[in-house]
């Protein structure tokens, strides 16, 4: 077996030298994780290396598809689940494999995890879930922005935003109003992410801080297995 | 252990038909359908790849030619799900009969005939209820093609496993990938206890036959008094 996936990998893929790494960035809605990857992009970008970033429901086979099923009454968790793997599955083929190969450095904003603790929250087995992803790829590092619920929401208001529906779990039947079910959902969600945290190996980053801060953690936890000399100052001529 | 390894416990009854394109399972579904509504039992029918959540997705990545063997699997697992949920279940816990032109065995042969790995698959449709009935119409592959090329049925193009490449004549490649596809049926019949019919013989005879295997599942079943029209599109 392939050990650079989760299970059996991909069908009828031949998958060579993959140069460039796959770094995760995990993490609940309003903890800054579009933040956090812009800035990191643009850093490594300044030392001269090329970046793909990519997210979760950008593929193009998907996108629209599980947007309108959002817009919809009923969801169904089995149904979400394997939606959201083959926006996944979608995305490794076409955008992160190939530019691994090419030597860029891959940024996703979330992967697996987030459609596993989902899917956990909503009572599935995680055995079944842990199997569905068996297509893959092991990232290099994940990162995990660790935010308690009651700070997301506080974050999530002074923007002058709204609790989601989806990001509430509003279809699990957690409690009768938004707040109660967000809370009690992302509670949820934060439990299985902090047990994946350990299962997988994650690089758990306290996102309760500044942004410098936080993005200093993750700067230093990158150059430490890309590259020590990235925490140095870019070279002039580099990343113009 | 996961539904699709254990009988269900509903009321109603789940009988579910397999076989590749030309094996005759849609015309036998379809007239037991006509049947069973007759004698006054509630079915309903649901029919392989046709949930309305995923219909523009898959119709999107036909078009444009943007599955693979992987995505190809998840999308129809994606499809199966919704429909399991929505028009599946709640007829089987009302108490009728649900009709299913195709089960989770389709994508164990196809999708391993593409490729995909077998235990993978048996995961992902974990979740699918057991039928009571599974009836797998065995046809040489023939068979099949003279039925196709009688031009009684119309070849799709992944049906003829056209995106692995195996040929660029589309009867070719059919013969190709549903011969893999007939291989691995046989192989599924043996591991989930479908019912085998030979489907070469005659519809009338089929028919005889299929009506006999689903007569011991009606024990139980409420009936309307009285006959009924036929269903709107049967």
């Amino acid at each position: 077996m392939d050990t650079r996936f989760y299970g059996a990998g991909l069908a009828k893929l031949e998958v060579k030298e993959l140069s460039g790494p796959l770094i995760v960035i995990e993490g609940a809605d309003g903890v800054g994780r579009s933040t956090h990857m812009e800035l990191l992009q643009g850093w490594l970008e300044g030392h001269g290396l090329a970046v793909l970033s990519t997210g979760l429901v950008r593929s193009a086979l998907t996108r629209r598809g599980i947007m309108s099923a959002k817009e919809g009454h009923s969801f169904d968790r089995n149904t979400m689940a394997l939606f959201y793997a083959t926006d996944l599955a979608d995305r490794i083929e076409h955008e992160i494999i190939p530019g691994m190969r090419s030597g860029f450095v891959v940024l996703a904003d979330r992967y697996v995890f987030t459609t596993m603790a989902r899917g956990a929250a909503r009572g599935l087995n995680r055995d079944w879930l842990a199997k569905l992803y068996g297509f893959a790829l092991v990232p290099t590092k994940v990162f995990f922005l660790r935010l308690d619920p009651e700070e997301l929401i506080r974050r999530t208001l002074r923007r002058g935003g709204e609790l989601d529906y989806w990001e509430s779990g509003r279809d699990v039947g957690l409690a009768p109003d938004l707040y109660s079910s967000f809370r009690a959902y992302q509670t949820l969600i934060l439990q299985e992410f902090d047990r994946m945290a350990e299962a997988y190996g994650f690089v758990t980053i306290d996102a309760s801080r500044s942004v410098e801060e936080v993005q200093a953690d993750l700067r230093r936890g990158v150059a430490d297995f890309l590259d020590p000399g990235l925490l140095n100052p870019p070279p002039p001529d580099a990343g113009d | 252990m996961a539904p699709l390894y254990e009988p269900h416990e509903y009321p109603g009854r789940l009988i579910v038909v397999e076989g590749i394109d030309g094996s005759g399972k849609s015309t036998q579904l379809s007239l037991l359908e006509t049947f069973l509504v007759s004698e006054g039992y509630d079915a309903s029918f649901t029919e392989w790849n046709s949930s309305p959540l995923v219909k523009d997705t898959t119709r999107r990545g036909k078009k444009k030619n943007l599955f693979s063997p992987t995505t190809f699997s998840l999308i129809h697992a994606t499809d199966f799900a919704d429909r399991h949920e929505r028009s599946i279940l709640p007829p089987l816990r009302t108490g009728f009969l649900v009709l299913a032109d195709r089960w989770a065995y389709t994508a164990f042969a196809r999708d391993v005939a593409r490729g995909n790995d077998r235990a993978w698959l048996r995961n992902l449709y974990e979740f699918a209820t057991r039928p009571d009935l599974a009836l797998y119409f065995r046809v040489d592959i023939d068979t099949a093609v003279a039925r196709i090329t009688g031009g009684r049925i119309a070849l799709k193009y992944h049906e003829a496993g056209m995106d692995l490449g195996l040929s660029p004549d589309l009867i070719t490649s059919f013969r190709l990938f549903q011969t893999q596809v007939l291989a691995e049926y046989d192989q599924i019949a043996a591991e989930f206890g479908l019912t085998v019919i030979d489907g070469a013989r005659s519809i009338v005879e089929q028919q005889r036959e299929v009506r006999k295997l689903v007569k011991p599942l009606l024990k139980g079943l409420r009936r309307a008094s009285g006959l009924r029209p036929r269903p709107a599109g049967a």
